[in-house]
């Protein structure tokens, strides 16, 4: 049993309410006391997987729990999958369309940026089912 | 550098968050691309951005910056304003192009943080 859980829906349809989940994540962390980097890694990697699941899957679930030693996330969505996993992790690569870079993102730097504030990602992903994402990050101090 | 010489600097306009111009800010970030953004780490840092959405906002929130600079005159709607004022972030907008807002203050000594 973690010491809290939290559990987000997050609607596909609204790209100006992406990142609703992470704010209240990020909140939460801080009145529980974790420090700023533990907190920054947590939120930026959850905020890019949120937003990853607005502009490809319609939305989805987050389930957030949260323990002493490390925060796991878990963002399950009934999208389009994903094809090639290692395709989409190189920097760079993108399938995002023209109206999704125009909101700043879709510069394919999603799952990199992803992996790079996580110490553990797993994708689970079958291609017209969904994807799973499950996400660790460890309390630095 | 505090957030009221890069008002100064910018010959920029307040949007939201007079009262929080003595903050420090230590680096600076330019870009319209928020993946960009959130692929550096930067304490105490401003975002100077030419792009209008509450995900401009959102980005600067993740990243725990002080203040973001809206070039080329942009000025952002009400929906954007009240999430800096709930997330307790500074507004400021400048009439100088994205290129020239940031050799102004990196001329004044700002600088870009690391790579993560």
């Amino acid at each position: 049993m973690s010491l809290f859980e939290l559990h987000y829906e997050v609607p596909g349809d609204d790209f100006t309410r992406a990142g609703e989940a992470s704010g209240d994540v990020k909140a939460h962390l801080k009145k529980l006391g974790f420090d700023p980097a533990t907190i920054r890694n947590v939120v930026i990697a959850l905020y890019e997987a949120e937003i990853n699941m607005v502009i490809h899957a319609g939305g989805g679930t987050i389930d957030v729990s949260v323990d002493p030693e490390c925060i796991k996330m878990e963002l399950i969505d009934h999208g389009p999958g994903i094809a090639d996993i290692s395709l989409a992790m190189q920097e760079g690569y993108s399938t995002a369309p023209d109206n999704v870079r125009a909101l700043g993102f879709g510069a394919g730097m999603g799952l990199p940026n992803i992996k790079k504030y996580t110490d553990e990602m797993i994708i689970e992903s079958e291609v017209g089912v969904g994807t799973v994402i499950k996400l660790r990050v460890d309390v630095k101090e | 550098m505090k957030v009221s010489e890069i008002k100064d600097i910018l010959e920029a306009e307040v949007i939201c968050g007079e009262n929080a111009l003595d903050r420090d800010v230590y680096t600076a970030c330019g870009s319209d691309m928020m993946s960009d953004v959130l692929a550096y780490v930067k304490e105490q840092a401003v975002l100077l951005s030419g792009l209008m959405n509450p995900q401009v906002v959102r980005t600067a929130e993740m990243m725990d910056m002080q203040c973001i600079v809206f070039v080329r005159g942009k000025k952002p709607d009400e929906s954007i304003i009240e999430l800096a004022k709930e997330r307790d972030i500074v507004l400021l907008s400048t009439k100088y192009p994205m290129f020239a807002s940031c050799g102004m203050l990196y001329e004044k000594g700002l600088r870009g943080g690391a790579i993560k």
